[in-house]
């Protein structure tokens, strides 16, 4: 690969002097003086010979000038969200984010701290987590939450082993209505501890005396709000556990979990402040009952007192962690997604209690009146007949890749295909971000392609 | 400067909440209202504060004040390679044509995002001999974890079956036996040798047909680079085993060896390290995997590769992929400031960080090894390994010493860890520190070996002037007191 970089030769003689390493050569011959050495090469004897300073080809460097003119013209290769209407979701969402969030999360204190292993000098982030913690007990209607996860498809699959841990049981029973990447990314799991993943139907979940868990979706993959109070009662009929992965936006509008009595509540957090960044970073949301908090993965945060009796905040329980435990840990994970934990719990605050239900119910209502005005064209069909909230299946008279094509020549992103489920079907997804003006912009070009 | 009494933190969201004050305003719905779910399916209520803008970013501002971080304080946190986190990097994973594109948009409309990853790809595998490289994964252990599911899938697609044992140094970093545990294999500690080595004849003697491979932390949790890794690499191929290299501490390396040159089959990356991407506060990491010849093919998906036809870069899944290890493809805006800061160094800044992070790592050495007992007295890398023993004996442990730090304005060292050493305290200073920095340090930490002469139960105490107090841990696990609740 050739890519531009600096070969001219430079203007002044010497080392390449970086802006990031402060040592100038005669810091640097000082020190090594001191150390009884001549060149920085002495420092690496202890790598065999033969292996010592092989040929390294990487690109010349790039002064910030010039690399910034190197990424926009990257970024000027991509579509970003907001260049024209979108009604594409499926497990990452476009949805405001107030000022307030980049503003904060960027800050140097939060931004550059490490993992709150020395609480005395990082109350501000372990207080944080605190938040957090309670802000998604509240959302999910659960007792304990942790610190995060890494995203919501591991938050789901760590669900999945944390249940066979509790119930010693080897096999899981996934809903055929689960995104099927979340579905690859409990097999990716479970198949270091053989454990079984088979699928389930939705509408009748078979589960077993051997099954650990049914993991359902809230709403499901295709949008849709399913009966979880049927669910629940399928999986603790025959003691498994119930797992449910949701939506944190649609917990603005539409009851908890928890109150159906799931045992474990996962969920993507890149909806509450979290920009769709190709896929990450997001944070992982995991909540559970407080009879099984010592089988949670990851860190969590509590309250306590210092020395002089003043309330402070710990990492604790942590016994359960691979740092303490090793091999016996709940989990190996330990860098999590803190900046985004910390970016959700920002956005909640600042939406609040009424802000989170306001932008709940607008999806809702834009999604249904573009539902309603999609089903009147001739050649589409709403073929799933259930209560959805955001995102729902449009049955398209062609292929959806090429309804798809054909949209983005008017400047619109359509939705995911969904073929294998239902003969050319999309789902489309219409949040808070999407104008009356772009509703009806996707109905006309819909007409038309149809 | 601490925030005064009106920004007081004490307070928590809820503590703060008043019915009625916002702190977003949203538009009205532009669409007419659309009938409502059966009640039964809606909620009555939610438990989320309500509070003003204003309220929003003050609070959090003194949060963050309660803090210590690298653009505040030196943070010589072993392991961890806190160095300094370019500003640019995170200005170029905002634009908006980076933070704003969907991951499922189709690769048509991604160009500019899979070429940076696709190069990114290489600068990986250039870096570390091993030219396979996946993106997916989301931190360290999340690499690991993939690592040795690709090993396990390796065995198994040969029929071999009956490898269930991992050899793990007690010298490899801290998350590598819960990693092999997780991907089903039993763990087999390998002792250090006097030098701190691996001990190679401890390891040939569990090379076995039942071994599957090693873990191998390079440079190790010593600190040190073992000079005997050409060998033990060859001990674990000759009996049929792979290995695994966590490159926690590849900021040692870098331009130095190439993990693939000395034998390694697959490693992990952690670009929130070596690649100069923020911690913010633990996480987001991301963890790429890269592989060489006998593991290529089993890397998690999607890898980035180079397509003929319309467009130029895709998506695909290796041949014998272990799986997804994640949603999306990887922690992008982690990818995009770590492509920022390798192409702003080029080669010869990447040479000059490892030159430049050892050199200040032996420089703090030297100058602490009369005060501190230095187990291993050998030419460190990164990071130099003391033990608080001398100091213990005078009645003063290295958490006692590492939390008077604290005071000094320099955040603690890791503590305790490697668990091989006695009362361990581990300083990784990185590359972006002034040597008037390291001075000080040093000074530092002579100054209180003093004090645990002058004062000992001060520093016993410490710290004084951190936001709060010595916190009582015991008390936070017996009593685990884990969320707001409301007041009875």
């Amino acid at each position: 690969m050739t890519l531009p970089g600096q070969t001219q030769p430079r203007l002044t003689d010497g080392a390449f002097q970086s802006h990031y390493i402060p040592n100038t050569p005669a810091d640097q011959a000082d020190m090594l003086s001191i150390l009884g050495l001549t060149c920085l090469d002495d420092l690496f004897l202890d790598i065999p010979e033969g292996y010592r300073n092989p040929p390294l080809n990487l690109p010349g460097p790039l002064s910030e000038l010039e690399i910034q003119q190197e990424l926009a013209a990257l970024a000027s290769r991509n579509r970003p969200l907001g260049s024209g209407p979108s009604f594409l979701g499926a497990g990452s969402y476009h949805h405001f984010i107030p000022s307030i969030v980049k503003a904060l999360v960027t800050r140097g204190e939060f931004l550059t701290a490490y993992t709150p292993y020395q609480p005395e000098a990082s109350q501000g982030t372990l207080q944080v987590i605190f938040e957090f913690q309670t802000m998604v007990c509240n959302l999910f209607g659960m007792e304990v939450a942790n610190a995060g996860m890494y995203d919501g498809a591991t938050s789901l699959a760590e669900a999945a082993l944390m249940a066979c841990r509790v119930t010693k049981r080897d096999k899981v029973a996934l809903a055929d209505t689960l995104s099927p990447t979340y579905r690859q990314v409990i097999q990716t799991y479970c198949q270091g501890q053989d454990i079984q993943t088979v699928t389930v139907s939705a509408t009748s979940p078979d589960v077993d005396e051997t099954t650990a868990c049914l993991v359902v979706q809230y709403p499901n993959h295709f949008g849709y709000i399913e009966d979880l109070a049927a669910h629940a009662a399928a999986a603790h009929d025959r003691q498994a556990l119930f797992v449910v992965s949701a939506d944190p936006t649609a917990m603005g509008m539409f009851q908890a979990p928890g109150s159906y009595g799931a045992d474990i509540v996962t969920g993507e957090g890149q909806p509450l402040g979290i920009p769709p960044s190709f896929g990450g970073p997001y944070v992982g949301l995991f909540a559970t009952k407080q009879q099984y908090v010592r089988q949670m993965p990851s860190r969590l945060a509590g309250r306590t007192v210092d020395r002089l009796g003043n309330p402070g905040y710990v990492l604790t329980l942590q016994t359960r962690e691979q740092h303490i435990r090793r091999e016996r840990a709940t989990s190996n994970i330990c860098t999590n997604e803190a900046l985004y934990a910390l970016a959700a719990t920002v956005y909640l605050a600042a939406l609040g209690k009424q802000g989170l239900r306001q932008v709940a119910e607008l999806c809702y209502h834009k999604a249904h009146y573009a539902a309603s005005r999609i089903a009147q064209l001739p050649g589409y069909s709403l073929p799933i007949d259930g209560t959805f909230f955001q995102e729902f299946v449009v049955q398209c008279p062609i292929a959806p890749a090429e309804v798809n094509r054909r949209l983005l020549e008017r400047n619109i992103l359509g939705g995911l295909a969904v073929s294998e489920a239902v003969p050319n079907a999309m789902v489309l997804c219409v949040t808070e971000m999407c104008s009356r003006q772009d509703i009806d912009a996707l109905v006309d070009a819909l007409g038309e392609i149809g | 400067m601490p925030a005064g009494p009106a920004r007081d933190t004490s307070r928590l969201l809820m503590d703060r909440s008043e019915a009625g004050r916002v702190g977003a305003v949203l538009p009205a719905c532009d669409v007419p209202a659309q009938p409502l779910p059966d009640a039964s399916l809606l909620r009555d209520g939610l438990d989320l504060p309500e509070v003003s803008e204003p309220e929003v970013v003050q609070y959090f501002t003194a949060l963050s004040q309660l803090n210590f971080s690298i653009d505040t304080n030196f943070y010589p946190l072993g392991s961890c390679t806190m160095k300094y986190n370019p500003k640019v990097n995170d200005e170029m994973a905002f634009l908006p044509g980076m933070a704003n594109i969907h991951p499922l948009q189709s690769a048509q409309l991604s160009q500019g995002a899979l070429d940076l990853l696709y190069r990114l790809q290489g600068f990986l595998g250039e870096s570390t001999g091993l030219d396979g490289v996946s993106l997916a994964t989301l931190a360290g252990a999340h690499g690991e974890l993939a690592g040795m599911l690709m090993i396990r899938a390796y065995h198994l697609a040969r029929g071999d079956t009956g490898r269930r044992k991992v050899a793990i140094p007690d010298s490899a970093h801290g998350t590598n036996p819960a990693s092999a545990a997780m991907a089903g294999f039993q763990v087999v500690d390998i002792p250090s040798d006097k030098d701190g080595s691996i001990d190679l004849e401890a390891l040939r003697s569990v090379a076995g047909p039942d071994l599957a491979g090693a873990m191998i932390t390079l440079p190790s949790t010593l600190g040190l680079f073992n000079p005997n890794i050409v060998e033990v690499c060859q001990a674990v191929h000759e009996a049929g085993g792979l290995v695994y290299g966590d490159g926690a501490n590849m900021n040692a390396l870098l331009g130095r060896a190439k993990l693939g040159d000395l034998g390694f089959d697959v490693a992990h990356l952690n670009l929130h390290k070596t690649f100069s991407t923020p911690h913010g506060g633990g996480g987001p990491g991301a963890g790429p995997v890269c592989a060489g010849p006998a593991l290529r093919d089993y890397l998690p998906s999607p890898v980035v590769a180079q397509a003929d036809g319309e467009f130029t870069y895709t998506l695909s899944e290796p041949p014998s992929s272990i799986g997804r290890m994640s949603g999306f493809h990887g922690n992008f805006g982690v990818l995009v400031r770590a492509y920022t800061y390798i192409r702003t160094l080029g080669a010869e800044g990447i040479k000059a960080i490892s030159g430049n992070a050892v050199l200040n790592a032996n420089y703090l050495m030297e100058a602490l090894k009369d005060t501190y007992y230095l187990p291993y007295d050998r030419r460190c890398m990164h990071e130099a390994v003391f033990s608080a023993d001398w100091q213990k004996a005078r009645g003063v442990s290295g958490l006692e010493i590492a939390k008077r730090l604290l005071d000094y304005g320099f955040h603690a060292p890791t503590m305790y860890f490697p668990l091989i050493v006695h009362e361990a305290l581990m300083i990784e200073p990185t590359e972006s520190e002034t040597r008037q920095t390291l001075d000080s340090f040093i000074q530092a930490l002579k100054q209180i070996d003093a004090e645990i002469t002058d004062d000992p139960e001060m520093v016993r105490l410490a710290p004084h002037s951190t936001p709060a107090a010595r916190l009582d841990e015991a008390l936070a696990a017996r009593q685990p007191d884990l969320r707001w609740k409301p007041k009875p």
